[in-house]
């Protein structure tokens, strides 16, 4: 098992014909992705290929899921069409019995993701991850299913869940775990925006419920409260271990740390409030990421995991 | 992107929010006649900077350093005042609690007409990240610094929120009038005002608007005495009017400069220069620094399109600052390649010259590959594996150590 998405999840690429989604998609399918087709708006009809596999482009989504039975959907248009590709993919995919939607593109006004996010809840079968994320990964034996951008190579087949904010730190985490011999169960980054779909809490609690999964890392950074709901909700409904890194200690308030979200204001949202929050939940704490794999495997020890 | 307050109230003038009528001016010569055209007897002379705190500023002589005037916003009860307040402003630096220590230069004064106050209060508009809406926040205790009231004193801060596809709803914006005891007609004049102010921030794509103070006239008129409004940048592409609010000089040029190349710099105090792929992983790399015992000078990420310019230009910004003695590369490739990296260093390293130590650490995407570029090079560089390595290297180097 694992969460959210498996090597049998069919994906659709929203953005197939420009060049991200054409370039990603062919990385998702080298990594043995099943990917079952795309759309583009006034594109439907062509096929596209993608490494050595061809698949349909359609004009919409519900043509897309129709057609192809598609769960999952990764968008890689352009910041000023994303949340229109948003609200699209999931009024389709509640129409058709549910589905899954990584959006992957940086730089959506907020208001438009207010909005997205509103009509997201209206639809109860739909789970939205991201924005500006890396995308959520489940490595395989060979392969695995990859819906994102991030490397392929650097995941291995495991039972560590990783939950993350930020893109390259969560490699980084992927990496410390790699260093102590454990693989991933599914690694999801949910992005460094103010407003997106999937928070921390969803995937703790999907790892919770995942008997894959053994242990969790979580990579948390300044800006906002999530990291301290998330370490007061898992104080109460946790059984499985935490490891926890929040990046930003050294950033000054007030200004914005390259992601939209990533901003202490009003002295709120520090780096210290969240690693005080993880330690009072009883979360393992990781000041340095380069100690992440060596506190995951106290962490797995002393619950008699390893 | 933040504007002046004599760009909100014209913006809150379209709106249909009340304010006082005002005149911006550039010289002493434009307040005085701006005194004039008011026919006011009393007036508010306005220093404009992006940075709050205006009225508990004080403004300082920009050569000799010596104060000039208590108060970045005064009343001036005659022509005579507003020359002296006019004077003493415009040019000078202004420092306020939000600007530090080196303050602002004053450009820009608005001259206002007086108005007579009955009360003050606190309001603001801002999308709030828990709840994803739009929230507005009130108080009574109108020109306070809203922080500071928060601490003190929570409770005289009332809420409400938006709903995001239906807007504000009549019966919470009476509420909230109601909480702030108004009376009948004020409360009336707020909710429309709420009205009119969520309108402004949806349709402008605004990502904070502060009016403070709010003021309930003596005739029971609400308006806006002060305004300091922000726009979402991502938002940009479909509002090309923000073009001619903008104020460069209100804006750090290395910032604007790194913006053009893809890149997000944030200058710090340290000696430790950090170039880095993410930006999660950017603040990752200064927390790092700082536990081996040294001082990032920046944050920077390059980017997921970084390019061989791109990263030149980085190199450049981060040599700007002369307080660095070190720089330490950190790339986990993933859509980027570390040995393209490795080619973009040894290429700024010709072109720009690096005549402080250097430290790289490789991982992901054809590391091995950037370190053999590296390794190969005549660039008297260091090459780490991991990011604790790397950070205690250069701190090591930096301090003369090694």
């Amino acid at each position: 098992m694992s969460i959210w998405i498996n090597e049998e999840s069919k994906i659709l690429i929203q953005g197939i014909t420009g060049n991200q989604g054409t370039f990603h998609g062919t990385m998702m399918v080298e990594y043995r992705t099943n990917v079952v087709g795309g759309v583009t708006p006034g594109k439907g009809g062509q096929k596209i290929k993608l490494s050595e596999k061809e698949v349909p482009v359609f004009n919409t989504m519900s043509e897309a899921i129709e057609n192809t039975n598609a769960d999952v959907s990764v968008i890689y248009v352009p910041a000023r069409f994303a949340a229109a590709a948003i609200i699209e993919a999931a009024n389709s995919f509640q129409q058709n019995g549910g589905g899954l939607i990584v959006c992957i593109t940086e730089g959506i006004p907020i208001l438009d993701m207010v909005n997205a996010v509103a009509n997201i809840e209206k639809c109860p079968d739909v789970r939205l991850i991201g924005p500006n994320c890396p995308g959520i990964i489940t490595p395989g034996d060979q392969g695995g299913c990859k819906v994102g951008i991030m490397p392929g190579f650097i995941h291995a087949k495991g039972k560590i869940g990783i939950v993350s904010k930020s893109g390259t730190l969560t490699y980084e985490a992927v990496a410390q775990t790699m260093s102590v011999d454990e693989g991933q169960s599914t690694c999801v980054g949910i992005g460094g925006d103010p407003v997106n779909g999937t928070g921390f809490i969803d995937c703790l609690d999907a790892f919770e419920k995942d008997p894959q999964t053994e242990a969790i890392v979580m990579i948390g950074e300044i800006g906002g409260s999530a990291e301290e709901e998330a370490a007061e909700w898992a104080a109460k409904n946790m059984s499985k271990p935490i490891v926890g890194f929040v990046a930003g200690s050294t950033a000054p308030p007030g200004k914005r740390m390259g992601h939209a979200g990533a901003i202490i204001s009003g002295g709120k949202g520090t780096a210290e409030e969240k690693f005080a929050a993880f330690e009072k939940a009883g979360i393992y704490v990781a000041r340095d990421p380069s100690e992440i794999g060596n506190v995951l495997l106290k962490a797995l020890k002393e619950h008699n995991l390893r | 992107m933040n504007i002046h307050e004599y760009q909100a109230k014209s913006i809150f003038h379209d709106s249909g929010i009340i304010v006082v009528k005002g005149i911006h001016c550039l010289t002493v010569e434009d307040a005085l006649n701006a005194y004039e055209e008011l026919e006011s007897k009393v007036v508010a002379v306005k220093s404009q900077i992006h940075a709050g705190g205006r009225g508990k500023g004080n403004l300082y002589n920009p050569e000799s350093g010596e104060l000039v005037m208590e108060g970045g916003v005064k009343i001036a009860f005659s022509k005579e005042e507003v020359r002296e307040y006019s004077t003493a402003i415009i040019g000078n630096r202004l420092v306020t609690k939000q600007t530090g220590k080196e303050g602002k230069i004053v450009n820009n004064l608005y001259i206002e007409t007086g108005c007579k106050i009955e009360h003050e209060y606190y309001l603001a508009l801002l999308v709030d990240r828990e709840n994803k809406s739009v929230l507005v926040m009130a108080s009574t205790e109108g020109g306070m610094d809203i922080e500071e009231v928060a601490e003190n004193n929570p409770e005289a801060i009332h809420k409400i929120w938006a709903d995001p596809l239906n807007g504000l709803s009549r019966e919470d914006s009476m509420s909230l009038a109601a909480a702030l005891g108004l009376s009948d007609k004020s409360q009336e004049e707020l909710a429309s005002m709420l009205d009119s102010l969520y309108a402004m921030f949806t349709e402008r794509d605004c990502s904070m608007i502060e009016i403070n103070p709010l003021v309930k006239s003596e005739s029971g008129e609400m308006i806006a005495l002060d305004g300091k409004v922000g726009f979402d940048d991502s938002a940009d592409f479909r509002h090309p009017w923000r073009n001619e609010l903008r104020d460069f000089s209100e804006e750090e040029d290395v910032e604007i400069r790194a913006h053009e190349y893809g890149l997000s710099y944030v200058k710090l105090e340290g000696n430790i220069g950090c170039l880095v792929n993410g930006a999660g992983l950017a603040m990752a790399s200064m927390d790092v620094i700082k536990l081996y015992g040294g001082e990032p000078a920046n944050f920077l990420d390059i980017g997921g399109g970084a390019t061989r310019e791109s990263i030149t230009a980085a190199f450049e910004i981060i040599l700007e600052d002369k307080n660095v003695e070190g720089i330490l590369v950190n790339i986990f490739g993933g859509i980027i390649q570390c040995d393209m990296v490795a080619r973009s260093v040894i290429q700024a390293s010709a072109e720009i010259g690096l005549a402080v130590p250097l430290v790289v650490r490789f991982s992901g995407t054809n590391h091995v590959k950037g370190k053999e570029v590296l390794d190969q090079s005549n660039l008297n560089v260091h090459t780490t594996n991991t990011l604790a390595e790397g950070a205690e290297k250069i701190v090591s180097l930096t301090r003369g150590d090694a």
